[in-house]
């Protein structure tokens, strides 16, 4: 390196500093989401995301604190009560049975005084680290698949994972133990997910396909009131959402459609148009009058040249309007909350429930947030040029 | 728009092209929006108006009791100062993150990677968004990574979320600009593109410095843009919805949350339909500032 391009080396360091600190910023509380899914619940509980990768044990802290000033740090201080000897620790199954000596008299003086016991969660902890330290037990893994399989069939309750509950306790009250069964029931997540696909491709398409026969006849036929009429059916875009919710909602009610897919099917149709109409519009309306001419010239009519040529052509712009309205639909909230609710509960709206009972503590929570974040996720970085064009042409989407 | 008309079609044609879509919006957008209209001055269930809603010796304001009751009720009160602390927030911070970063990642090689990673959270549900800054602000420190920091620092760890409020609407505010700086970035970058290379070579030759060429050169430029994006902005943060939903907590209530508290948890269809009025009230100018604007730049190309 010589000295010049050393000095402009120097000289760039705060500019991609700058940029590198912003980026981690973004970067760190998806990532924290991410690592966390992965972990098993103690480790969740004992240490943050960042220390994932640190040799950590559950319970340690506790031990210390609770512990460690009498029995040792290697257990075995008392030498009638050496805690790191398997025979010993084997007598205590359950932490209850360990909080059980808390309270009884050792050579006179009460084991440990009623306020310091620790809780039922951290002597939980504590008998784990004493079974793994006497090795009775093995250190849990540092990563995991159980809390993705958990929330894929909706098992929220506390201790245990689903493979460890099934194969200790089996099947009781909904659980069948049975993955397919469990999965598709109507709180589990790969439900949700499957509802979200139903919801999403119908509410995708169906507005394609509405807007292209308007966009072809807005731009190519020839008919009075052709420009108040694409005025009038984009302009429609100011109308927010929430504007039209109670109407069309006393409408379900009175129609039975509450709660069915095809009123939402209809409903992000209604809301997808104008958007729609307008790129389409614009894409096709630019392609080049010669095709046109010479098609109609070739005896095709309107419909074959709408199929043959204008469906084709227009590829590009419907595919940044797919994945722009693909994932609108997906990552909504509000309009599945109020017409589909508890009926086909898709995934952001799981997740808004799981978020309201903590869903079974954060490792689940994590998970099936990421579950649901998986699939723009891939689609974004899959298509990233479409992407950014579908949502810069739509910045004025209602 | 130019066309070359060189095949006849039947007067109906057209229409049967558009009906499909005509339909479709007519009734699931212009006619429920006149009806949401109506029902602002109505009483619950549409059967007379909002007057009937009056309690004896308060105040009533008649037909527009749903308006004064919106306006004056202490929950309509809590949502407009919180949509206002969302606007004062989110649209000059998503302008100010956008544009630095528009500016500072133009100028490095892995400026598509920045760009993706700082993009990247607009592709998330909202509410999965708020998920993942529960877990930043959970209130312990070996959870959430934001009281590890404050408590590495020698700080107290705090219960981020309930905050008093106003000041838990400004944590919420964060995550707004966490997802849209993405968006704002992106729009501002293109602008950015399209100045040309000429004009900047011209003032540093000149002498001109980074710092008077962003302030002198760039600005006056990226203007337009700058409106744009603050406008759409003003539009995205007043639909603001699923976020404040998510994340439930003391007070933080906007426009659109009590109005879908008001319809789905309530059903007091009139006050709904009021709050909605009064977003579209809000957002109709800001619309059309924003598509006169857009029809301008059409036509300069
Ligand atoms: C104040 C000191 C002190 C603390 C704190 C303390 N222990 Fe003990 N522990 C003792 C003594 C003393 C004995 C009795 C040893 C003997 O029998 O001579 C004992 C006995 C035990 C035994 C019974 C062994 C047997 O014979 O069955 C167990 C198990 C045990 N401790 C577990 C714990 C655990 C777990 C903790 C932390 C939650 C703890 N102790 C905290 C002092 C303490």
């Amino acid at each position: 390196m010589n000295k010049e391009r050393f000095v402009m080396f120097v000289n760039r360091i705060p500019l991609n500093l700058a940029i590198i600190v912003l980026c981690a910023i973004w970067l760190l509380p998806t990532l924290g989401l991410f690592i966390t899914s992965f972990r098993p619940q103690q480790a969740v509980n004992e240490s943050g995301w960042w220390m994932a990768l640190a040799a950590t044990r559950p319970g340690t802290d506790e031990y210390q604190t609770y512990c460690g000033q009498c029995h040792g740090e290697n257990y075995n201080a008392l030498p009638n009560a050496d805690l790191s000897s398997p025979d010993l620790i084997a007598q205590y199954r359950r932490s209850i049975q360990l909080s059980g000596t808390f309270n009884r008299e050792y050579n006179g003086v009460i084991h440990i005084p009623e306020d310091q016991h620790p809780d039922a969660q951290q002597t939980a902890d504590i008998l784990d680290h004493l079974r793994i330290a006497s090795g009775l037990q093995e250190s849990p893994p540092r990563f995991t698949f159980a809390n993705y399989k958990d929330v894929l069939v909706g098992y929220s309750a506390r201790g245990g994972t689903y493979d460890e509950v099934c194969a200790a306790d089996g099947p009781s009250g909904t659980r069948t133990c049975d993955f397919w069964t469990d999965a598709t029931a109507p709180n589990a997540v790969l439900r949700g997910m499957i509802n979200s696909f139903i919801v999403t491709v119908p509410a995708t398409f169906l507005p394609i396909i509405l807007a292209g026969f308007a966009a072809y006849a807005l731009s190519w036929m020839d008919f009075n009131g052709r420009r108040v009429m694409f005025a009038a059916l984009v302009g429609l875009q100011i109308v927010p959402l929430q504007m039209v919710l109670v109407p069309i909602f006393r409408m379900y009610t009175d129609l039975g459609l509450n709660g069915t897919f095809l009123g939402v099917w209809l409903f992000h149709t209604g809301f997808g148009l104008p958007y729609a109409i307008y790129l389409i519009r614009n894409f096709v309306g630019r392609l080049p009058a010669d095709l046109f001419e010479s098609a109609y010239l070739d005896g095709a009519n309107h419909f074959t040249v709408f199929r043959r040529i204008v469906l084709p052509l227009a590829l590009p712009a419907i595919a940044a309007l797919a994945i722009f309205q693909f994932l609108w639909v997906w990552n909504d909230l509000l309009v599945a909350l109020i017409f589909l609710g508890n009926n086909a509960p898709v995934l952001t709206y799981q997740l808004s429930q799981l978020v309201d009972s903590l869903g079974g503590g954060w490792h689940r929570m994590t998970a099936a947030a990421f579950i649901s974040i998986a699939v723009p996720l891939l689609i974004f970085f899959a298509f990233q040029r479409f992407f950014v064009r579908g949502l810069l042409a739509g910045s004025v989407k209602g | 728009m130019r066309t070359l008309m060189v095949m006849r079609q039947g007067r109906w044609t057209p229409w049967l092209y558009m009906a499909p879509a005509i339909i479709v919006l007519v009734i699931y957008v212009a006619y429920p929006a006149i009806r949401t209209g109506l029902y602002s001055f109505q009483n619950n269930d549409g059967t007379a108006s909002a007057a009937v809603r009056c309690a004896a010796d308060q105040p009533c304001w008649g037909f527009l009791e749903n308006y004064r009751q919106a306006f004056a009720g202490q929950q309509g009160q809590i949502a407009l100062r919180n949509t206002a602390i969302w606007l004062l927030v989110m649209v000059p911070g998503t302008a100010l993150f956008g544009l630095l970063l528009a500016v500072l990642t133009d100028r490095v090689r892995y400026e598509a990677l920045a760009k993706a990673i700082i993009f990247m959270p607009m592709a998330i549900s909202f509410v999965g968004a708020a998920i993942i800054w529960r877990f930043v602000y959970n209130p312990d420190p070996g959870i959430g990574i934001l009281n590890a920091l404050v408590t590495a620092l020698g700080g107290e760890s705090r219960a981020w979320l309930a905050t008093d409020p106003p000041g838990n609407t400004l944590l919420l505010t964060v995550i707004g600009i966490w997802i849209w700086t993405g968006f704002t970035m992106t729009l501002l970058a293109a602008a950015l593109k399209s100045i040309p290379m000429e004009i900047i070579e011209a003032a540093r030759v000149d002498g001109a410095n980074e710092l008077q060429l962003f302030f002198r050169i760039m600005l006056p430029l990226l203007a337009p843009t700058i409106a744009v994006v603050m406008t759409t902005m003003t539009i995205n943060t007043l639909k603001m919805f699923d976020i404040v939903w998510v994340m439930k907590g003391i007070q933080t209530d906007v426009i659109a949350t009590r109005m879908v508290s008001e319809l789905y948890l309530d059903r007091n269809n009139g006050l709904a339909s009021a709050y909605a009025i009064i977003l579209i009230v809000l957002i109709i100018p800001v619309t059309v500032y924003n598509i006169r604007r857009f029809g301008v730049e059409e036509a300069e190309k």
